[in-house]
């Protein structure tokens, strides 16, 4: 391929390029907009949470009518919660996180000159910019965007005269979810077919690296779930427009009765989380992988376990399909059916457990690099067990009874998914900076961003357990109508000022990351002496990643520091690249 | 106009940064990967990210025992659950203070010096054996003990002359219906509203006219919800018009409530409002937070048992509560004697 390497226009290259390294860059540079959007709405709401009746200008300046005497309406409180978990969640964590990493890693890691289908790629991120597109205009309209929460429930996500988001906004919502998931389906074959099909001479399953078996296995579940939120959308549209009563029955509002009978809200709820819960998996499962190669090349030492850890990601995918019931215990869903999923809920503790377990093996006795991706990694690990235990609590439906939709439940998946999955990105990004651009970032403001970063978000999210424990439900505008709540509001604030303090570390990383691009140091062609494959192409991107053949590869991608019988290191150093045969003497793992 | 402003401060900030990299790039020695001395400061402030996470867990728990919710559970049910949570509780810390030790104390101790070889150690069955086994005997027990409390809580079959209440969830109010004399529900559905009727309760429906309506007052707490200490109350759950949720979690109780269906909850209380006005929890509780009204110049207030809106049901869904009040089982007679029936209300 490398051989036709015709002429590049501006368009080709920059704009609707094919080749995997643009778009994954694409899928970055949008996913960091999304997400400093998503942040900045996190932040205007924990100013309402914290001052509940105080007058803030940026809040006048930011939300116009909706924010009239510098107080958000309720309206525009349950939109910026919507809109931040929606571009959180599906925006920034799932395509941003796989779009960047599943491309630029996918061809690079298994020794591929580009995806099976380029074109279909370049479309997948289109659609995906056209959707996140749709979804921030929906910020602009008269009546406001959607505001019936993340999980988009019906009814009231079905009913304008419920609340005013359901309107054009919660219409512009479907309509970009439904292409979200066009450019997610796209994507997701995409990478499956790549790496079953264009692996390098020698590149066996059993040789991949971690992220390749998480990308691939993420693609899986994405492709077996996602269509079933495309239907349960479609249904939405078609009750909300054409009159059908599929989530619908027996509704009296504004006055009269509306026609709609027989349907059911819980259908939805199944439908949704059935996507919903994988959905968390396709978040994390990406982050795990990019943990697991970060962990390992700085620690100098093989990841522990590696066919254990294979296992373990594709037993949480397989559990991750079955498990979506333990959402909805208290939904008026027979018993019975929560006993079943409190028992497949709690089985995921165990791979879970062994993947912690494995991280933690792997850094002992190894010789740390402490570089910012190192320092997001091990935060990554932290999160994910702070985080992760307290899904005991949630995953067994009698304890969720009363714990269920309180702000534990957001101090929980906020550590385990939205904390975790982000920092795994960030150790992503600061890894595979010098791949993606040719150039080193800044190493001190890495640990001034990640120093900041870390503390602010165990600050944030560790204090509102507890304010869950003391019954404050969430998706509350404001907690001044039961003085149970009163004596929450002090945590309140120091959580917000964490927030902030948060939110403004990140002006750090957009510094040093846009910095780096222009004005970077030159990186070499393998900063961090790792032995994947990515790492044997040249430091500037051509067409097709190696100029000449492919390498092949001899060996599983994790041989640091391994020693001869001598107890010499192996070459005289402490990585053996993918690329060198086996040697006379030597035991392949 | 000012949003433009804001934007602009947030643009020279990541400017200001931008210069402040360019300074340090000037002065910096060139090494790809952290030099000998940052792996140094890195891992003792990872130690110090611990000692962080130690002290936050240590002082959030100490500092929210008089936020949370009174220790007691007010229903029976409760019981069963908060031991479970307890017992998970315990497990959870246990092994959160374990496995964040393991790992910042392996970041610190392993941080990288130059010519220190790592231990090539890419696998072990035993290990891998025990750290699958253990887990799962610990999540076989917590699974059984937690399948065995949700049948618990969730099965009233079996229960003693039980009370029947409706509660009816609308934007944004809960109203409720008792079963009266013959404990049994009229039917009801949206397509019977009509002027008084308000809930929709077909007039028809023989079961209907010994019902008692908790009579619909506006406003905050007018309306009071009475049940009896010591019976179980069987909760049947409407909604008018989209999803709410009864959440009470005094009792540890909360459920759904599904236009189109009817879905239930049920539990015993066992402390009154009286009873629980002098539980130490809550007297430490209501203290602090009279004292904080008293400073901002609102009214001391008392404790009550509350239904909250647990389910995101429009703009005014943090503002959609009704008062339970638990009373000694002749006190709940007697007061419910007080209150009419739907024959008495239409025959006037």
């Amino acid at each position: 391929m490398s051989d036709h390497h015709h002429k590049e226009t501006f368009v080709t290259k920059y704009i609707f390029s094919q080749d995997h390294k643009m778009i994954s860059k694409q899928y970055l540079i949008t996913g960091i907009v999304m997400g400093c959007i998503g942040v900045f709405m996190s932040m205007l709401f924990r100013l309402q949470l914290a001052y509940p009746e105080q007058s803030f200008s940026i809040i006048e300046a930011f939300l116009g009518r909706a924010g009239e005497g510098g107080v958000m309406t309720p309206d525009m409180y349950l939109s910026l919660v919507t809109i931040h978990g929606t571009i959180m969640v599906f925006f920034v964590l799932t395509a941003a996180l796989s779009g960047t990493f599943s491309n630029l890693l996918i061809p690079f890691q298994i020794g591929a000159r580009d995806m099976a289908s380029p074109f279909l790629n370049m479309l997948s991120y289109w659609l995906f910019f056209l959707s996140s597109v749709i979804m921030l205009l929906s910020l602009f309209i008269e009546t406001g965007p959607a505001n019936a929460g993340w999980t988009i429930y019906p009814p009231l996500s079905a009913l304008p005269q419920a609340i005013s988001g359901s309107g054009l906004g919660m219409t512009m919502w479907l309509v970009s979810m439904a292409i979200f998931i066009a450019s997610s389906l796209m994507g997701a074959l995409n990478y499956i077919v790549t790496v079953l099909n264009l692996r390098t001479i020698g590149m066996k399953m059993t040789r991949l690296p971690l992220t390749i078996w998480a990308f691939f296995v993420t693609a899986i579940i994405g492709v077996v779930s996602f269509p079933v939120l495309l239907s349960a959308a479609l249904l939405l549209i078609m009750d909300r427009s054409f009159g059908t009563s599929f989530f619908l029955s027996d509704i009296y509002i504004a006055g009269e009765v509306l026609h709609y009978k027989g349907g059911s809200p819980v259908l939805f709820e199944h439908l949704f989380w059935f996507l919903g819960h994988p959905e968390v998996y396709i978040v994390i499962l990406p982050a795990m992988g990019i943990v697991s190669e970060v962990l390992a090349t700085n620690s100098r030492k093989p990841i522990f376990g590696y066919r254990a850890m294979i296992i373990s990601i594709i037993a949480i995918a397989f559990l991750s399909t079955i498990v979506w019931g333990h959402h909805m215990f208290v939904t008026g869903m027979n018993p019975f059916l929560g006993s079943v999923f409190t028992f497949t809920t709690l089985l995921i503790a165990i791979p879970s457990a062994v993947k912690a377990f494995n991280w933690i093996t792997t850094i002992w006795k190894g010789n740390l690099r402490m570089n910012p991706a190192m320092l997001y990694s091990i935060g990554f690990v932290s999160t994910f067990i702070t985080g992760g235990l307290t899904g005991l609590i949630l995953g067994d439906s009698a304890i969720d009874i009363n714990v269920h939709d309180t702000y534990f439940v957001v101090a929980h998946f906020h550590l385990v998914m939205g904390v975790s999955a982000i920092f795994g990105m960030f150790a992503g990004v600061y890894h595979w900076f010098p791949k993606m651009y040719g150039k080193m970032m800044n190493k001190d403001l890495g640990y001034l961003h990640f120093w900041l970063t870390a503390i602010s978000a165990y600050g944030v999210f560790f204090p509102m357990h507890f304010i869950g424990l003391a019954g404050l439900p969430r998706r509350y505008y404001n907690n001044t109508a039961f003085p149970i709540f009163d004596d929450l509001l002090h945590i309140n604030k120091v959580m917000t000022i964490f927030a902030i303090i948060g939110g403004l570390a990140q002006i750090i990383f957009l510094a040093n990351f846009f910095f780096s691009i222009y004005k970077g140091k030159r990186a070499p062609k393998n900063p961090w002496h790792a032995n994947t494959l990515e790492w044997t192409t040249e430091v500037d991107h051509i067409h097709g990643n190696w100029a000449g053949e492919i390498p092949a590869v001899h060996r599983w991608p994790y041989d640091y520091s391994k020693i001869d019988e001598n107890g010499d290191l192996w070459g005289g150093q402490d990585f053996t690249p993918q690329t060198v045969p086996i040697r006379d003497g030597e035991e392949e793992f | 106009m000012k949003a433009l402003f804001f934007i602009i401060i947030f643009v020279v900030l990541i400017v200001a940064c931008w210069q402040f990299v360019k300074l340090l790039g000037l002065t910096k020695v060139d090494n790809q990967t952290a030099t000998e001395k940052e792996n140094n400061i890195n891992g003792w402030l990872m130690l110090g990210l611990m000692g962080f996470i130690y002290g936050l867990m240590i002082y959030s728990m100490y500092g929210a025992k008089d936020v949370l919710l009174p220790r007691a559970s007010a229903s029976e049910e409760g019981y069963h659950i908060d031991n479970l949570f307890v017992m998970t509780m315990t497990l959870i810390l246990v092994v959160q203070f374990i496995m964040q030790f393991l790992l910042f104390f392996f970041s610190f101790k392993y941080r990288g010096i130059d010519d220190r070889k790592a231990f090539f150690f890419a696998d072990s069955h035993k290990l891998e054996t025990i750290w699958t086994v253990i887990p799962t005997i610990v999540l076989s027990g917590l699974i059984i003990y937690g399948i065995w409390t949700w049948n618990n809580v969730m099965d009233s079959s079996d229960a003693k002359d039980p009370i029947f209440i409706e509660l009816y969830g609308k934007q944004f109010q809960w109203d409720a219906r008792y079963a009266g004399e013959d404990n049994q529900l009229g039917s009801a559905n949206v397509r019977f509203i009509e002027g008084t009727n308000t809930m929709g309760v077909d007039m028809t429906d023989k079961n209907s006219a010994d019902d008692i309506p908790l009579v619909v007052n506006e406003g905050k707490f007018v309306k009071e919800l009475h049940v009896p200490k010591g019976r179980k109350v069987i909760f049947k759950i409407r909604s008018q018009d989209v999803l709410h949720s009864v959440f009470m979690p005094h009792f540890r109780a909360q459920m759904n409530a599904v236009p189109g269906m009817v879905t239930e909850i049920a539990f015993t209380p066992v402390i009154t409002t009286a009873e629980m006005r002098l539980n130490e929890d809550t007297k430490a509780k209501f203290e602090a937070i009279n004292e904080l009204r008293k400073e901002k110049g609102e009214e001391a207030v008392e404790f009550d048992y509350l239904i909250l809106c647990n389910k995101i049901c429009g703009s005014s869904h943090y503002n959609m509560q009704l008062k339970i009040v638990v009373d000694e089982e002749a006190d709940f007679n007697k007061w419910l004697a007080t209150q009419n029936t739907f024959a008495q209300i239409n025959n006037k």
